[in-house]
């Protein structure tokens, strides 16, 4: 009995420290532990969403801030949605981002991750974490993560893939569905995609 | 220059006239809220490259990449990277950016040598970084920032600055001018410096395809993105916040 409280204390005390952790430490212990689990997976490397979509939901939507996210993806449009359709919104996109997202994972062959030099300055509430996909054969690429400072720790709020932000590039998209359908219809046009991408993985 | 050349750059200006007009037609279709004047005639070149891509292009890169054992592709993409540096070491003087152009040309002498004729990236190895800088990025450096998109078929996405960079780049390439004595060997060397490429973007299909909602907006807006990114080698400007 003993034994568990001094675990379940250290347990609690790791979690703590955890959210003390510095943005790009972070990032590496999360990136490092996830791509230490699909090395080993043979099923995610043979292309089963489900259980990466299982992984990424374990691992790493934690670290993420989707209200945030999805704000960037809507833009100015954003501030016109009531919070029951930003919230509505939110669960959409976090669908559709985790799905894109755990396919990628999918597509993982050894590549190594080098993590850039990262400073920061004492106070500081933003950050950018920058990291490099190397692998042989092809130029290496650029992985960006934004992160800012909450209350339980640091959140990824953006991630760039080359230069291209994963959120920001729905602008365009989003704001022309707002335009011809309103708030509502941009709703519907995500969760469509997300259930039409979901009957497709299913066969 | 004989007269064959002279012809053939004459049917070059035609054809950049014919997409000019075809480029102010889109005018009327055009939307106001997106900076992309040249949509109507941008979708048209998007929709024929999609077609030339999966008849052609994908179906090849699908076979290059099947094939060719890793080594050999390694070899390859370090090859078209050596040759790369030249216009890096240029364009990174041209912007000011001496030590990374001083780099750039130690890499390329590195590469040049030791490295078997770029076969190998010997200087990454040794730490020397590489930094990609083309004659676009460099008339944006020099203060044409802002351009109007354009879809060009097989070339695809570029701006009116990057495709003006896009000629200069290919007047400073030795794979396109150096060979133009043995016009067979440049068209193979041409052909599979793009189906390298071509190869290399095979992993990003899937996920365009499933994140996209408008696959040509999708594809335009990456672009520029990437492109803002490059000029600021890596740290552009952030977009801004609408929660802050």
């Amino acid at each position: 009995m003993k034994k568990l409280i001094v675990l379940a204390a250290a347990v609690l005390f790791s979690h703590a420290l955890w959210a003390q952790e510095a943005p790009d430490v972070l990032v590496k212990q999360v990136t490092d532990e996830v791509l230490e689990i699909v090395s080993k997976d043979k099923d995610i490397q043979n292309g089963n969403t489900k259980k990466a979509l299982e992984l990424v939901d374990a691992k790493v939507i934690p670290h993420f801030n989707f209200k945030h996210m999805t704000a960037l993806a809507v833009g100015k449009d954003w501030r016109k949605a009531t919070p029951q359709q930003q919230e509505q919104l939110t669960g959409e996109f976090k669908t559709l981002l985790v799905r894109t997202y755990s396919n990628a994972l999918t597509a993982y062959k050894n590549q190594k991750v080098v993590y850039k030099p990262f400073k920061i300055n004492a106070g500081e509430t933003d950050a950018l974490v920058r990291t490099e996909i190397v692998q042989p054969g092809a130029k290496p690429v650029q992985l960006d993560y934004s992160l800012e400072k909450l209350d339980n720790g640091w959140k990824v709020y953006d991630v760039s893939v080359g230069g291209i932000s994963l959120v920001t590039n729905y602008r365009d998209q989003f704001g022309q569905e707002v335009r011809n359908s309103g708030i509502d219809g941009l709703i519907k046009m995500i969760s469509t995609k997300n259930k039409s991408l979901e009957a497709g993985s299913a066969k | 220059m004989n007269s064959k050349d002279s012809t053939g750059k004459q049917r070059r200006w035609k054809v950049l006239a014919l997409g000019l007009a075809m480029a102010v037609s889109g005018l009327a279709v055009a939307q106001e809220e997106v900076s992309d004047p040249l949509e109507g005639f941008n979708r048209a070149m998007f929709a024929v490259n999609e077609g030339v891509d999966f008849m052609v292009m994908k179906p090849v890169a699908r076979a290059y990449d099947a094939v060719t054992p890793l080594p050999v592709k390694a070899g390859v993409g370090d090859f078209f990277g050596n040759i790369a540096d030249i216009r890096n070491t240029l364009n990174n003087t041209l912007q000011g950016k001496f030590s990374e152009a001083a780099n750039d040309f130690g890499r390329l002498l590195i590469n040049s040598t030791i490295g078997i004729f770029g076969l190998f990236d010997v200087a990454s190895e040794l730490g020397l970084e590489k930094h990609d800088e083309d004659f676009g990025q460099t008339l944006a450096v020099w203060g044409w920032d802002e351009s109007t998109f354009l879809f060009w078929p097989v070339v695809g996405p570029k701006t009116v600055r990057d495709t003006g960079g896009l000629v200069v780049d290919i007047y400073t390439d030795p794979t396109w001018y150096t060979f133009n004595k043995d016009v067979a060997t440049r068209n193979s060397l041409v052909a599979l410096r793009y189906i390298d490429v071509r190869a290399s973007l095979l992993p990003t299909d899937k996920v365009v395809e499933e994140a996209a909602f408008d696959k040509y907006t999708f594809v335009r807006d990456a672009y520029l993105q990437r492109r803002r990114s490059q000029i600021y080698d890596g740290r552009p400007p952030r977009l801004d916040d609408v929660l802050n």
